[in-house]
C-alpha cells in the first residue's frame, strides 16, 4: 500500500470548501452553484495515466446511475484545462474535469488530499449532500481504481435520508 | 468493495454444472483487449477443472471506449435467446477484430443462430436492458474495469494467467 502523503480527507459532516475552477480554457465551475444536487468529487492523480483513464472511463459509463440520484460528478486533477480538454475528447467523457492547476493543488490541499512529495492529488472520492456537506469520502491507493460501488451506496444513503425539516 | 453483489442465478449464462463446488464469474467486454487475453486462460481453466467448475459470464461493456462493445453484448444475448450464447461468446472472443454490425450477423450465423433475428434484436435494442442490468450489478460489485473475476463470490485480483487462476481455484477445492 502507498502511504498517504496528504493530511487525509476532510471529515464527514464538514462543509465542503467552495471553489471555482476551470473546466475548459474559457469556462469555470463553482461548487456552490450546484447546491440542491448531491455532488461527487473525484480527485485523481493525472490525465492519461492508465488507472485514471480506467477510473474516469468507468465513471463515464456509470454517469446515468449518478444522474438517477440527481447527482453531479466532477473530476479534479492538477492538470491544466487544455490537457483536460484533450483527455475528455479522447475518452468521450461527458462530465467536467476541473483544473486544480494554479496555484497547483490549492483545492486538493483544502480537502486534505494533496500528495506534497508527488505534486499531484490522492485518488480521493467525496460525496456531498444537497447542502454541500461531506457525507462520505474514500481515499484509494494511488494505483488502484476504486470503482463506483462506494459512491453509489453513499448516494443511496442520501436518497434514503429523510429531507431536512421533514422529521418531526 | 470486493464481493459479488448479485448472486449467480437462473438467468445467468453459465457453462458447467450448477452443482460445481467453484463458480467463476467474469464481468467482460467483447471489444476489450484484456478480456481477449483472458479468454484462452478461462478456457484452459475450464478444461482443467472440468465438472468441478462453473463459469458465468456477465456483460460489462465500456461503450465510450469501445464503440462495438454494446452491440456485441446485445448480439450475444440475442444469440443466447436462441440457445446459442456460448457459441456466440466464443466466436466474439476469437474474432475481436471483426465486431461491426455486419460482422456480428456473420458470427451469429456461424454460431448457429438466426442472423435476421439477431439483427432485429439489435435494431429494437431488445437486449439492451439485460446488458445494462449486468453492467449495473457489476458496478455494485465494485467492478472497476474489464475483465473482473469473482471466485465463489469473492473478488479475484491476482494475475490473469492459467497458473495463478488455477491456484486460486484449487485452494477452494
Amino acid at each position: 500500500m502507498t502511504p498517504l502523503q496528504s493530511t487525509g480527507p476532510l471529515a464527514v459532516g464538514t462543509q465542503a470548501p467552495d471553489f471555482t475552477l476551470h473546466c475548459t480554457p474559457d469556462q469555470t465551475v463553482t461548487l456552490s452553484e450546484l447546491r440542491g444536487h448531491p455532488v461527487v468529487l473525484a480527485f485523481y492523480p493525472a490525465d492519461w495515466s492508465p488507472v485514471c483513464g480506467d477510473q474516469m472511463g468507468l465513471y463515464n459509463e456509470v454517469l446515468p446511475e449518478f444522474h438517477k440520484h440527481g447527482a453531479e460528478l466532477l473530476g479534479i486533477s492538477v492538470d491544466g484545462s487544455w490537457c483536460h480538454a484533450a483527455f475528455a475528447e479522447a475518452r468521450h467523457l461527458h462530465f467536467p474535469l476541473l483544473a486544480d492547476f494554479e496555484p497547483k493543488g490549492a483545492i486538493a490541499k483544502q480537502y486534505g488530499v494533496f500528495r506534497a512529495n508527488d505534486g499531484f492529488t490522492e485518488r480521493a472520492l467525496f460525496v456531498l449532500d444537497k447542502e454541500g456537506v461531506i457525507t462520505w469520502s474514500y481515499v484509494s491507493p494511488v494505483g488502484v481504481n476504486p470503482g463506483a460501488d462506494g459512491i453509489l451506496t453513499a448516494l443511496d444513503d442520501l436518497t434514503a435520508r429523510p429531507a431536512a425539516g421533514a422529521a418531526r | 468493495m470486493s464481493a459479488l453483489a448479485v448472486p449467480v442465478g437462473p438467468d445467468d449464462h453459465a457453462r458447467g454444472p450448477a452443482s460445481a463446488p467453484v463458480t467463476l464469474v467474469e464481468y467482460g467486454d467483447y471489444e476489450c483487449p484484456y478480456c481477449g487475453d483472458a479468454y484462452p486462460v478461462v478456457r484452459a481453466v475450464e478444461r482443467d477443472f472440468g465438472r468441478a467448475l462453473r463459469f458465468v459470464f456477465r456483460n460489462f461493456p465500456l461503450t465510450q471506449a469501445h464503440p462495438h462493445a454494446e452491440h456485441a453484448a446485445e448480439a450475444a444475448e440475442a444469440a443466447g435467446a436462441q440457445g446459442k450464447f456460448w457459441e456466440m461468446h466464443d466466436l466474439l472472443y476469437t474474432h475481436q477484430d471483426t465486431l461491426t454490425d455486419a460482422d456480428l450477423l456473420v458470427h451469429a450465423e456461424s454460431a448457429g443462430a438466426d442472423p435476421a433475428a439477431v439483427r432485429d434484436g439489435l435494431v429494437a435494442h431488445t437486449f439492451a436492458a439485460r446488458v445494462r442490468e449486468d453492467f449495473r450489478g457489476g458496478v455494485r460489485s465494485g467492478v472497476n474495469g474489464t475483465p473482473s473475476f469473482f471466485i465463489n463470490g469473492a473478488r479475484y485480483d491476482g494475475a490473469r494467467d492459467v497458473a495463478s487462476l488455477t491456484e486460486a481455484i484449487a485452494t477452494i477445492l
